[in-house]
């Protein structure tokens, strides 16, 4: 069984909708119940909006730590905001993420070499750094959907998997043994943001 | 390599149908909206939006079904505007599947829904649509349907829009939309010029080079177009193909 943890924020419902579509038979829920998740096979943390906001809807329903305990031994997927919580602090209100991962969470900034809109928003190429099953049947250089004005800079390079580039080259995918998070948003990125759920679902670890 | 600029389709959706009109009167029919949506999808469609212009409050509840209905099946941002007021809204409607949702006339009656919504549910949610008419030397906003006239600037309009959180902003020059003459580029530029997040161009996409004109001299981040794709003039795959071969990156 898949977990999708829903803390009140964001969109949901198309992570849902994309795991259903690509495979009926697994067993999936939407859920806010810390039991849920301990027993789930698999957990995947989507995440929009601010960690601030993030952290306290996390500890108001009682479901901080079975993220942190899902992340610490089960296949983890992260996405987006479930990215950059799993590292140590963030430049947004100077809140806390997880500390699962050294790194912290900066802005993006304007820059005088290369024009580019905050937040980072649309199609974008997807450099694979290093090999990982997440990756079955995707090449580098494919593009992916983001949305996001804040990313992790990553201070251990041997987990970064993917880096992509707006104004300044970022790390849009890591890995770390049963973890892995991603920047941008497969439920919205058509076939292959679809094959990597699928990727997702048959990951072994 | 940097972000790929958009397009977008947009699906004018009335009485739980896709629908077409020259200058928001004259309405066509386009089709069902889900066998379109999928359509798009598969020609390489970066994002889709639907335009609800349903009159009658009694029938938005097929705006929920559809938005629904195709969340299930397309997986790409997903954008619905048209007759949104308060938070409840936009918070049903990022339920029915939506990815962002479009404020219009609702941020003029009631600037603070910005404010409001983009903290509750975040910035990359909001898109505030502005309706702009050339006004002697300027611009200005016009809501329903560009009948009515605000006084309010565009330009300095769109910056408080930004400055308020909108994550984005869908600028629609109410001139030229339906004439197919092209986007209004110094509009558009002016605004880009100004304002931090995204914009996408709307309004008067009758041949492709516009879509280019748009990108290059409007300073556009994002391309959004009706009737071009939807009377099958032209297919999303081409316009990508000639915005490519005329240098600007897109997802192909």
């Amino acid at each position: 069984m898949i977990a999708i943890i829903d803390y009140g924020i964001g969109n949901l419902r198309s992570v849902h909708n994309a795991v259903r579509f690509i495979s009926p038979q697994t067993k999936s829920i939407v859920t806010s119940d810390p039991d849920a998740v301990a027993k789930a096979d698999k957990v995947i943390f989507p995440g929009q909006g601010a960690m601030p906001d993030c952290i306290s809807q996390l500890e108001k329903r009682g479901l901080k730590e079975s993220v942190i305990e899902a992340a610490k031994q089960k296949p983890f997927l992260g996405i987006c905001l479930g990215l950059q919580m799993l590292f140590e602090t963030s430049e947004e209100g100077d809140a806390s993420g997880f500390g699962l991962l050294p790194g912290t969470v900066k802005r993006f900034q304007l820059n005088k070499n290369e024009r580019i809109k905050i937040p980072h928003m649309g199609w974008n190429k997807v450099h694979l750094s290093n090999p990982h099953p997440m990756w079955n049947k995707i090449d580098s250089e494919s593009r992916f959907y983001f949305v996001h004005s804040f990313y992790a800079e990553v201070k251990n390079q041997s987990l970064v998997m993917a880096t992509s580039s707006h104004g300044e080259k970022f790390t849009c995918a890591i890995a770390k043994d049963n973890i892995f998070a991603v920047q941008f948003h497969p439920e919205k990125s058509s076939e292959l943001g679809l094959q990597l759920l699928k990727n997702f679902i048959s990951w072994n670890i | 390599m940097s972000v790929a600029k958009r397009i977008i389709p947009c699906l004018d959706v009335n009485d739980g149908r896709v629908v077409k009109g020259v200058n928001f009167v004259e309405l066509k029919d386009a089709g069902n909206p889900v066998e379109i949506a999928k359509k798009y999808d598969e020609e390489g469609a970066d994002e889709l939006t639907f335009l609800d212009i349903t009159a009658s409050s009694d029938n938005r509840g097929l705006l929920f079904d559809i938005v629904e209905k195709v969340a299930k099946q397309i997986f790409i941002p997903l954008t619905v505007g048209g007759g949104v007021r308060t938070c409840e809204d936009i918070r049903n409607l990022l339920n029915s599947g939506a990815d962002k949702v479009g404020i219009n006339t609702s941020a003029i009656l009631n600037p603070e829904l910005v404010a409001e919504s983009t903290s509750r549910f975040g910035s990359q949610a909001i898109v505030v649509a502005i309706d702009a008419k050339k006004v002697g030397d300027h611009w200005e906003v016009f809501t329903h349907g560009g009948r009515n006239a605000t006084g309010i600037n565009a330009v300095s309009w769109a910056q408080k829009m930004a400055k308020l959180g909108a994550g984005e902003l869908l600028i629609t020059s109410m001139d030229r939309d339906g004439t197919k003459k092209g986007f209004d580029n110094v509009l558009m530029k002016l605004i880009s010029d100004v304002v931090e997040v995204p914009i996408i161009a709307s309004g008067g996409v009758g041949i492709l080079q516009h879509l280019v004109d748009g990108v290059k001299y409007g300073e556009a981040d994002a391309v959004l177009a009706a009737s071009i794709f939807h009377y099958g003039e032209f297919t999303i795959q081409e316009a990508k193909q000639y915005m490519a071969k005329n240098n600007i990156e897109v997802r192909l």
